[in-house]
């Protein structure tokens, strides 16, 4: 990895030790060491830097809910907003325990696009209205209740286009 | 009784309006700030609307807990016996909070 100009460019043994750790980050600097043939004291470095720049943000179990017994719907809700709103309405949307993804989106129209997550559809539709409706600037809501997941995956270094990896410091 | 009436026919905070969803989550961008208010959008909104509040009780509950009008609850609540759906519910519905708010404005007027 190299810091020039405020920025950093990451290298293959970057990327190589970025796909191992995406595959199982409990793999030890040994291990990771020994499947790229590489010292595990290299892969120890380069873990640390890229730690440092937050290029590894943190590393997080991922919870099959269902297993653990924990029952909820999840839901994308779709909400049309005034564009001089919008950034507010994301902001208050990013702060309730409810909303687990948000994004914006311009086709014909700004809108705010994000992952909800409730109880049930009783919960579900009190949040929107009582939190979500009422908020200034916001024009109307679509909302699509998930009823089967097909794929969830993380973004990997191993996905294309993993020159998005070339970030600002 | 002249404060009740007038605080039946205050105007609400955003936090307290009524939100018009069509289903669970989709809400048509129509709301309604007072009783007023509610009474005009009764004959906007769509229909699907009306349907869905009504057979959730969210009218009732709204008019009993926000507005506060136990009589126009009760009212609301006495048309849930009859299988109402689609234009005759907008009529209805539309009848039952209109005669209120007249009666509750001609309350104000004849008392002042």
């Amino acid at each position: 990895m190299k810091v020039k100009n405020n920025a950093f460019d990451l290298d293959a043994l970057d990327f190589e030790i970025l796909k191992v750790l995406q595959e199982d980050a409990r793999r030890t600097y040994t291990a990771i060491g020994k499947r790229l043939e590489i010292a595990h004291s290299t892969v120890y470095d380069r873990i640390k830097r890229m730690e440092k720049y937050g290029v590894i943000r943190k590393y997080i179990a991922l919870v099959d809910h269902r297993k653990a017994g924990a029952k909820f719907i999840t839901a994308i809700m779709t909400v049309f907003t005034d564009p001089k709103e919008s950034d507010r309405v994301a902001e208050k949307l990013c702060g309730a325990p409810e909303v687990l993804e948000v994004y914006t989106s311009l086709s014909e129209e700004l809108v705010i696009i994000a992952k909800v997550v409730a109880e049930n559809q009783e919960r579900l539709h009190a949040f929107i209205a009582n939190s979500v409706a009422p908020l200034p600037g916001v024009l109307r809501i679509r909302t699509s209740v998930i009823t089967r997941k097909f794929k969830e995956s993380p973004f990997s270094v191993a996905n294309p286009g993993s020159y998005i990896y070339k970030k600002k410091v | 009784m002249s404060k009740r009436v007038s605080r039946i026919l205050r105007s609400l905070s955003r936090e307290k309006a009524f939100y018009f969803f069509t289903s669970i989550g989709n809400y048509t961008g129509e709301s309604a700030s007072s009783l007023k208010e509610f009474m005009y959008k009764i004959n906007e909104v769509n229909v699907k609307s009306l349907e869905f509040h009504f057979h959730r009780g969210d009218f009732e509950k709204w008019v009993a807990e926000v507005l506060e009008d136990k009589k126009l609850a009760d009212g609301i609540r006495e048309m849930q016996k009859t299988d109402v759906t689609s234009d005759v519910l907008r009529s209805r519905l539309s009848e039952v909070v209109s005669r209120r708010y007249k009666q509750l404005i001609n309350w104000l007027r004849f008392t002042k």
